[in-house]
């Protein structure tokens, strides 16, 4: 896989190593300092975003980097998030003897979440290789429609599973491995530990700093340079000597992980309902959205893009009724007037300000090119629709006379 | 089942049409299914047919009317957001129907266009058995409703193979460069193409709204879930392909109706979807779809 020589094996080492260190202290001083600031209200919020950088990045490596549109991220999401909550309320009765929080920050409990978010992000990958492996074969839009199906059959299971979740007694009467049936079913999994809350948001700013990291790393190492030739051009990457599918399958399985991880850590956030209806297509939607809108292939831009679509709906609650209108349009908008999302393929300091002003300039009077299109659509149905009508009846062929652009 | 079968068909047409020609999914498409059966709604009560006592021409004028209103809507929705992103990546018309679908889903909870509320829907048809096959009661809805999409599909297969603009439908959607070249109005036919689209789902609309009676809020999951079990009806019968959506759509019927009859009425989506990944796993194109090899 890697070409190039690299620097000594100590060299190697430290470079991998203090990225990791650096991400450690920083999430600590999310901990510590950012999270005590601010208090709940925004310390809830810095949570969520928190959590939208994870799913959002990970879906950027598959979709932005790869160029493969997935739609049952929210899938993996909950096959994450399930496996991980049910080892730590069933690992935490079994293993602490309470389903509450037990220990404080770095504690037992806390490990056992680590380890429950990463066995749910393997699960996860598991899920994605799964699906991955046929669909990614086939070109285009089917491993959307692949992945689709998938999230919808992972809820409609979840949803199946037994409504009562166990109390802690009968769990600690039962043998460990008759547990697996009781996830809440439709209802959702509810009484575990939360343990991510406003003023412990260091696990998920931790799982922030890594999946940036590995993005990171992924996009300009040999293998995320493989991905962007497949999303150029699979033919052309195909014929380079790229095997493609291999390379997919590895991006997706990558991606799939890291929102196993993600959903882990949604299913631990206090205030947060484990509930299957929360993860369907619907879900899958927002993070798409995040990473469509931050730039598909930009890590920062996704970034960006997750804290914006997770803020501005809370800013905007009170005109609850017209915010999702307004988001839907600026969505339209967005695509119509920059195609390439916030950053598109670059990174935050790999942009040319002056073609974001020149961007900018020409905004308006692309709107205004857009919003020119209205009347002329009334009036264009209007006009031609009864002669358009007669046309198709009679079977007489089309007249033609030009559209307006 | 029949019934069934003929609702999945008369959306899923709506989706294999626009992919036959644009290469797109639709997402927005779900939500003209859930516009059209509300403008049913809305059109019954101004007009004051609110039940048993409707005259008979009432569902043909409330279906026609809601049919007419959604084709308007297909048009606008093709112009105002996918035209301009016609030369753009399909992700991003992907992403633009999807927002076209948040944004009709939304509007419709507004409290002067369709409200928050699930409502009724009156009872346009009569329900009382019109014959009964095997100790199976067949209601006169039910034949009526089957009666109707089938003629509706019927005309469709006419219009797409029999007629000019048909063959210039045809004619797009295998090259649009040709199509263009050879003088079709490329733009003016995909904009019929979504009229004729738009106008089936509004039928598929209605047809849901007489024969469950009950008409959920715009934004309400089922409508996705109608959607896109539609639309897997058109992935199984080789989506792009008339007759493949029309076949799926019954296949799908078929599959959900005894699964869920024989099996387990709560895995019934289970099904469906297993369905389409089996499928796709098998035979890519869909049934009846023929397998395109992409080259340079």
């Amino acid at each position: 896989m890697s070409g190039q020589p690299g620097p000594g094996a100590v060299m190697s080492t430290v470079r991998s190593i203090v990225p990791l260190l650096v991400a450690l202290v920083l999430a600590y001083l999310m901990q510590t300092v950012v999270a005590t600031m601010i208090g709940d209200f925004y310390g809830k919020m810095l949570v969520d975003v928190g959590i939208a950088i994870v799913l959002g990045v990970s879906l950027g490596i598959v979709n932005g980097f790869a160029g493969q549109f997935s739609l049952g991220h929210a899938g993996f999401m909950a096959v994450g998030g399930y496996t991980a909550a049910a080892i730590v309320y069933y690992g935490s009765i079994k293993l602490f003897g309470t389903k509450a929080i037990y220990g404080g920050f770095l504690g037992p409990g806390e490990l056992l979440l680590l380890g429950a978010c990463l066995a749910g992000g393997v699960a996860a990958a598991i899920a994605g290789w799964l699906v991955g492996l046929p669909s990614l074969r086939l070109r285009g839009d089917y491993l959307a429609i692949v992945t689709l199906g998938f999230g919808e059959i992972i809820r409609v299971l979840i949803q199946q599973t037994d409504d009562v979740v166990l109390s802690v007694e009968k769990v600690k009467q039962t043998d460990w491995y008759v547990l697996r049936d009781n996830l809440g079913g439709g209802l959702g999994f509810i009484g575990g530990p939360r343990y991510i809350d406003p003023k412990n948001p260091f696990w998920v700013w931790l799982f922030v700093a890594v999946v940036c990291l590995v993005a990171y790393r992924v996009k300009y190492s040999n293998q995320g340079r493989q991905l962007l030739a497949v999303r150029e051009n699979e033919i052309a990457a195909e014929a380079m000597g790229i095997q493609t599918t291999r390379a997919k399958v590895s991006a997706f399985m990558m991606s799939a992980f890291f929102a196993g991880v993600g959903g882990g850590l949604y299913a631990h956030e206090l205030g947060n309902s484990l509930r299957p209806a929360d993860l369907g297509f619907q879900r899958s939607i927002d993070i798409v959205i995040i990473v469509v809108l931050g730039g598909m292939g930009s890590i920062s831009g996704v970034c960006i893009a997750a804290i914006g679509v997770t803020l501005l709906p809370e800013i905007f609650r009170e005109f609850s009724e017209y915010r999702m209108i307004v988001y839907a349009l600026a969505l339209i908008l967005m695509m119509i007037l920059r195609p390439q999302g916030l950053l598109g393929l670059k990174e935050l300091w790999e942009i040319d300000w002056r073609d974001v002003g020149r961007s900018l300039v020409s905004a308006p009077g692309r709107l205004l090119r857009w919003l020119v299109g209205l009347p002329v659509v009334i009036v264009g149905v209007v006009r031609r629709l009864p002669r358009q009508l007669r046309a198709t009846l009679t079977g007489r062929e089309l007249d033609d006379d030009e559209d307006a652009p | 089942m029949l019934t069934l079968g003929s609702l999945y068909a008369l959306i899923a047409l709506g989706y294999t049409l626009v992919y036959g020609i644009l290469r797109f999914i639709n997402f927005a498409h779900s939500d003209v299914v859930t516009f059209g059966a509300w403008t049913a709604f809305v059109i019954a009560g101004a007009l004051g047919w609110a039940g048993t006592g409707s005259p008979v021409f009432a569902m043909p004028v409330v279906l026609a009317l809601a049919m007419a209103a959604s084709a308007l809507l297909g048009f606008t929705i093709e112009r105002l957001a996918y035209r301009p992103l016609r030369r753009a990546p399909r992700l991003n018309v992907l992403i633009t129907a999807i927002g076209v679908s948040l944004f009709l889903q939304n509007v419709g909870q507004l409290d002067y266009t369709f409200g928050t509320q699930p409502q009724r829907m009156p009872r346009l048809l009569s329900e009382s058995a019109l014959f009964t096959i095997a100790g199976v009661r067949v209601a006169t809805s039910d034949v009526v409703l089957v009666a109707l999409a089938l003629v509706l599909l019927v005309l469709l297969q006419w219009l797409v193979f029999r007629t000019k603009l048909g063959m210039a439908m045809r004619a797009v959607s295998w090259n649009e460069q040709t199509a263009s070249l050879m003088g079709i109005a490329v733009d003016r036919v995909i904009s019929i193409t979504f009229m004729i689209g738009s106008a089936l789902a509004a039928a598929g609309g209605v047809l849901y709204g007489l024969r469950y009676h009950q008409l959920n809020q715009t934004a309400d999951a089922i409508w996705v879930l109608l959607g896109l079990k539609a639309f897997v009806a058109a992935v199984v019968g080789g989506i792009g392909n008339v007759r493949g959506a029309v076949a799926g759509a019954f296949l799908i019927a078929a599959i959900e109706m005894f699964g869920a009859a024989y099996r387990s009425p709560q895995m019934r989506d289970v099904y469906v979807f297993g369905v389409l990944i089996i499928v796709l796993l098998v035979r890519p194109a869909g049934l009846l779809g023929n397998a395109t090899v992409e080259k340079v």
